[in-house]
C-alpha cells in the first residue's frame, strides 16, 4: 500500500519538471529569435549602453551588489579564467544574465 | 563457476589499459590542443579552483586541529554548458584521552559532482550530485575563504545533505528594482552501496535581491517522499547597506528534526581613521543562534551533527586578509545548553587558489 503511494507521487514530479524544462527551451528559442533582431549586419549584439566606462562602473556596482554579498573582491584575472569563474557563480549565486555579463567586463577590462 | 581463458583475460586486460590511456590522453591533451589553437580570449578555461585550511578549535579545553583541501574542477562547454565538482579532504586530529600524539581520521568525499546546461536566461538546468539549494549558507558560504567564522552554525546540518536528482534554477529582473532566484530540486540520494536504499526529497528556494537597498529576503521548502512524508521549512536574508561596510545575515529552519536560526554580522573596519593600512583589512563579526529540539532522540539528533539538546551559543571573531584570498581567523564562543556549557576558541588560516589548467593568454 506504501510503495503504491510513492509510485503515485514520482511520476507527476517527473513530468512537472519535464514540463518546466520544456517549457524554459521554447521560452528560450522564442527570446533569442526576438533578439536576433537585435543584432546588426556583421551579428555582433548592438551595446545600448555605448560608453564603456558608464558600463564598467554599472559592472561594479552589480558586482558589489551581487558578489560582495558573501565575499570580498577578488584580484582581477585573465578575461578566459573570470568566464569560467562567472559562469560557476551565474550558477551558484544565481546571478542574473545581465549582471553577469556586466560584471565579466568589469573583472576583464 | 565461472571460467576465463587466460588468453581472454590477458586480452581484456590490454583492452582496458587501452582504453584507460586513451582517455586520460583525451583529457589531458584535446583540452590543451584546443585552447592552444583557439583565437578568442574570452573564451572560458578549465580552472582547478578551491579552498584550503589549517584550524586549531580548543572545545571545552579539548583541542581539534582541523586540517581540510577543498578542490573545485570547473570544465566549460561550449556555450551553455558547465561542468563542476567539489571534493572534500579534512583531517581531524586530536590527542587521545589519556595523552599522547595527536591523531584522527582523514575524512573524504565529493561534495558535488553535476553538470549545468544554461538553457535560457531564466533557466539552468542541473543534473548529477548538487548541493541542496536549502537557505544559503551550504550553498554560499560554506567555503572556508567565504564563511565569516569558521564554526558550522548549528542549524546547518538541516536539510543540508547532498542530493542527487535534477534541478532547475536561475535568477533574472522582475522589475528595476528587484530580482528573483529561485531553485527547484527532485532527488533520490543513495543511503546504502549495497542494496537500493535512498533517501528521495523534493524542494526549492526562492529569494526575492533588492539591488538598491542591497537586501534579500528568501524561504526554503523540502518534503521528504518518505515514511512520514515530514517537511522543512527555511528563512533567509542578507543585508549590505551602501553607506557602511556591514555584512548582515540570518538563517532560520523549522523541521522535524529540529528548529533553529543564526544572525551574524560582520563590519569591516575600512572607515576607521587610525593605523588604516591594517584596519581595513580587518573585519570583526559576531554571531547569536539558538537551536531547539525536534521529535528526535538526542542520540539520532547526534547522528544528524546537531545538538542533543536546546542549545544558545555566541560568537565573535576578528579576521585579518593577509591578502587576496588569504586570510587569518580568530574566534571566542560560548555555548549554552542543559548537557553543560563551554567555550570554543578557533584560531587558523585559511586560502583560496585559481589555477587555469589551459591557455589563458595575456591578462
Amino acid at each position: 500500500m506504501k510503495m503504491q503511494t510513492k509510485r503515485c507521487v514520482k511520476p507527476p514530479l517527473v513530468v512537472l519538471l519535464c514540463v518546466l524544462a520544456l517549457g524554459s527551451y521554447v521560452f528560450a528559442r522564442g527570446s533569442s529569435s526576438r533578439k536576433a533582431s537585435a543584432k546588426d549586419s556583421s551579428g555582433t549584439p548592438v551595446v545600448h549602453i555605448a560608453d564603456t566606462d558608464a558600463m564598467r562602473v554599472q559592472g561594479e556596482q552589480r558586482f558589489r551588489a551581487n558578489c560582495g554579498r558573501c565575499h570580498a573582491a577578488p584580484q582581477k584575472f585573465p578575461p578566459r579564467m573570470m568566464a569560467t569563474v562567472l559562469r560557476h557563480m551565474r550558477v551558484r549565486a544565481t546571478i542574473t544574465d545581465a549582471d553577469m555579463r556586466m560584471i565579466l567586463l568589469y573583472m576583464t577590462q | 563457476m565461472l571460467y576465463l581463458d587466460p588468453k581472454t583475460a590477458s586480452a581484456r586486460r590490454q583492452r582496458t589499459v587501452l582504453c584507460s590511456v586513451a582517455t586520460l590522453c583525451f583529457l589531458f591533451f584535446i583540452p590543451t590542443r584546443s585552447t592552444a589553437q583557439d583565437p578568442d580570449p574570452e573564451k572560458p578555461v578549465p580552472i582547478l579552483s578551491g579552498s584550503a585550511g589549517a584550524f586549531s578549535f580548543v572545545s571545552g579545553g579539548h583541542n581539534l586541529i582541523d586540517t581540510q583541501i577543498n578542490p573545485v574542477l570547473l570544465v566549460p562547454l561550449g556555450d551553455r554548458w558547465l561542468v563542476e565538482a567539489r571534493a572534500e579532504f579534512e583531517g581531524e586530529f586530536q590527542r587521545p584521552p589519556g595523552g599522547g600524539p595527536y591523531g584522527g581520521p582523514v575524512n573524504k568525499h565529493v561534495d558535488y559532482a553535476q553538470v549545468d546546461y544554461i538553457a535560457s536566461p531564466y533557466v539552468t538546468i542541473t543534473a548529477g550530485r548538487f548541493l541542496t539549494p536549502f537557505g544559503i549558507f551550504n550553498e554560499r558560504l560554506y567555503p572556508v575563504w567565504i564563511r565569516a567564522l569558521q564554526p558550522d552554525p548549528l542549524i546547518l546540518p538541516i536539510a543540508t545533505a547532498p542530493s542527487d536528482g535534477a534541478m532547475l534554477r536561475g535568477g533574472f529582473p522582475v522589475n528595476a528594482k528587484a530580482n528573483l532566484n529561485y531553485a527547484l530540486y527532485v532527488s533520490a540520494t543513495s543511503t546504502d552501496i549495497d542494496s537500493v536504499d535512498s533517501e528521495r526529497h523534493v524542494g526549492g528556494r526562492v529569494g526575492f535581491f533588492f539591488p538598491g537597498p542591497r537586501l534579500e529576503v528568501g524561504g526554503s521548502w523540502q518534503k521528504t517522499l518518505q515514511d512520514s512524508r515530514k517537511n522543512a521549512f527555511g528563512f533567509h536574508m542578507g543585508w549590505q547597506p551602501a553607506k557602511a561596510p556591514l555584512n548582515l545575515r540570518a538563517e532560520g529552519v523549522h523541521s522535524f528534526a529540529g528548529s533553529g536560526y543564526w544572525i551574524e554580522g560582520a563590519y569591516r573596519l575600512s572607515q576607521a581613521r587610525l593605523w588604516q593600512k591594517a584596519m581595513r583589512r580587518t573585519e570583526l563579526v559576531a554571531r547569536a543562534q539558538q537551536f531547539f529540539n525536534g521529535q528526535i532522540t538526542p542520540e539520532a539528533a547526534e547522528d544528524f551533527e546537531l545538538p542533543g539538546a536546546n542549545t544558545r551559543e555566541a560568537d565573535f571573531g576578528v579576521n585579518y586578509f593577509l591578502r587576496d584570498g588569504l586570510k587569518g581567523v580568530a574566534s571566542y564562543g560560548r555555548q549554552f545548553s542543559p548537557v553543560g556549557n563551554f567555550n570554543q576558541w578557533t584560531f587558523g588560516i585559511a586560502y583560496r587558489f585559481l589555477i587555469p589548467l589551459g591557455r589563458v593568454g595575456a591578462q
